[in-house]
């Protein structure tokens, strides 16, 4: 395994294959998106207690999900990007924190634009959504510490560590808002339970659940190829690879 | 400082005397001197000891002229008031940790010495308690009286300020440690630590509003203990490699 995966510490074989892999990526999320989407907002049956409103969620899940999986994702590098100085580690670390900032915004934006006709406000402090807004902070720290540092070695070793210890305490900060949550005020609402869905409601729900996972890799990977740009620019692969492109 | 000459003449000398210091200079030894060493200096510059003492007093006195001086209110409020305060006033404090070190450049001598970063760090982590903890624990009473805390909850108070403060001052190494080499690095320290100090706030808080209704608080008190061993043995780890990058 080391032997296939050893050419890819190289950045110009990684460059290749992120370019080899985003047309495909693109496409494929492309047709999951506009099948789910389409099928999800105007063929789907309409909830019969929430009637059209629950529409958001087929967007509102899945960004709530993938923001956590991608801090989860951003750990995983910055370990490996630690304990095995890779420095293409780095770079996708790099790549994935504002799209997850982006992803956590939409989850709670989205979930702001539901809770209004649903509950009567825009903003509740229910333990899920304090921790989805605690996860924006903690991104937002990583992204500032990334842009005070010039040296973007260093910045990728500051975030990653950064980055590690917010793993560690995002289940302490998970659990112990649900237990302020529960000690502070009776649930008044209760939480958005997963209602048990008609296979109508879930078949749109899984291709959109995927093509957004689609998106956020075509997103990281465009992302990812610029940063590796960045980082590379005096290297002559670059050079020549932009003096054919201004031809 | 006195530390620091020691450690330099360490790295300095040819190996074998090294090693004969090196067994003098257990790590025993290096975690008194580095400790001394804190508090004396602190000890020289008193308003750096003050002047969080004093933002804690005076943000604390801000919350009955913005909300009112109903005493029920007040001290319905007042264990929330009181930890935001303690959180802030330490993330105030935290700056001095290890700015003026890595400004004379002794911050990175201690890094080159032979002794493990562990104790080194964990030597300034507990003097900078000893400094900014400490006072506000001894304060805290006080103002608690001014904003009509319950009877019942001083002993939490006291219990969850003992044991939640030093777990600040570890987290916020951590803050500092990654900062210390960046020119604007203040407001972005409070833009890192803060989210990290949440549960401590929780559990602290809600010890104390439980200790109002006269109910056992032990659970609270048990997680923050538990909040405090565990960055008593991994902050330290993660400062040191934050150390590491910042003076690269």
């Amino acid at each position: 395994m080391w032997k296939w995966l050893h050419p890819y510490a190289n950045p110009e074989v990684t460059y290749h294959l992120t370019n080899k892999l985003l047309p495909w990526l693109s496409a494929l999320a492309a047709i999951f998106l506009s099948i789910g989407l389409v099928w999800a907002l105007l063929f789907a049956p309409a909830d019969y207690q929430q009637g059209h409103s629950f529409r958001i969620f087929y967007i509102h899940v899945p960004a709530a999900s993938l923001s956590m999986g991608i801090y989860f994702a951003m750990a995983i590098a910055a370990f490996s990007s630690l304990v095995w100085q890779l420095k293409l580690a780095d770079a996708s670390a790099a790549a994935m924190a504002p799209v997850g900032a982006v992803f956590t915004a939409i989850a709670l934006i989205t979930g702001a634009a539901w809770g209004k006709p649903m509950w009567g406000t825009w903003w509740i402090w229910d333990a899920r959504l304090t921790s989805e807004l605690i996860l924006l902070f903690l991104y937002l720290g990583v992204i500032a510490l990334h842009s005070a540092f010039e040296d973007k070695n260093l910045a990728g070793k500051a975030a990653g560590i950064l980055t590690l210890v917010g793993v560690i305490n995002i289940p302490i900060i998970k659990y112990s808002v649900e237990w302020w949550n529960t000690l502070h005020q009776g649930s008044t609402v209760s939480k958005l339970g997963k209602p048990a869905m008609s296979l109508d409601m879930l078949w749109p729900f899984i291709l959109c659940f995927i093509g957004f996972s689609l998106l956020v890799g075509v997103i990281i990977s465009l992302r990812f190829r610029n940063e590796i740009l960045a980082r590379n620019s005096i290297r002559p692969w670059v050079r020549t690879l932009v003096s054919q492109q201004s031809k | 400082m006195i530390s620091n000459q020691q450690n330099t003449a360490i790295t300095a000398a040819p190996l074998n005397t090294a090693i004969e210091q090196k067994a003098i200079l257990s790590y025993r030894h290096a975690f008194m001197l580095v400790l001394k060493r804190d508090l004396t200096i602190a000890l020289r510059h008193r308003d750096d000891i003050i002047n969080p003492l004093l933002f804690f007093v005076i943000v604390i006195t801000l919350f009955p002229l913005g909300i009112g001086p109903e005493a029920q209110t007040l001290s319905r409020i007042a264990p929330g008031i009181i930890w935001v305060a303690a959180l802030l006033a330490t993330l105030l404090s935290l700056d001095r940790l290890f700015k003026s070190d890595h400004q004379d450049g002794s911050l990175e001598q201690m890094l080159l010495s032979p002794h493990p970063v562990f104790i080194l760090v964990l030597a300034k982590i507990i003097a900078h308690w000893l400094i900014t903890g400490l006072p506000l624990i001894f304060i805290a009473p006080l103002l608690a009286v001014l904003l009509h805390l319950n009877e019942q909850s001083y002993g939490a108070l006291m219990l969850t300020l003992l044991l939640g403060t030093p777990v600040l001052s570890l987290l916020g190494a951590i803050g500092v440690a990654l900062t210390v080499g960046i020119k604007k690095g203040g407001v972005l320290l409070s833009l890192l630590v803060l989210p990290l100090y949440i549960p401590v706030l929780i559990f602290a808080t809600s010890a104390i509003d439980t200790a109002a209704l006269g109910l056992p608080y032990s659970g609270q008190l048990a997680i923050i203990a538990a909040l405090f061993f565990g960055s008593l043995t991994l902050a330290p780890f993660a400062v040191g490699a934050a150390l590491k990058v910042s003076t690269n």
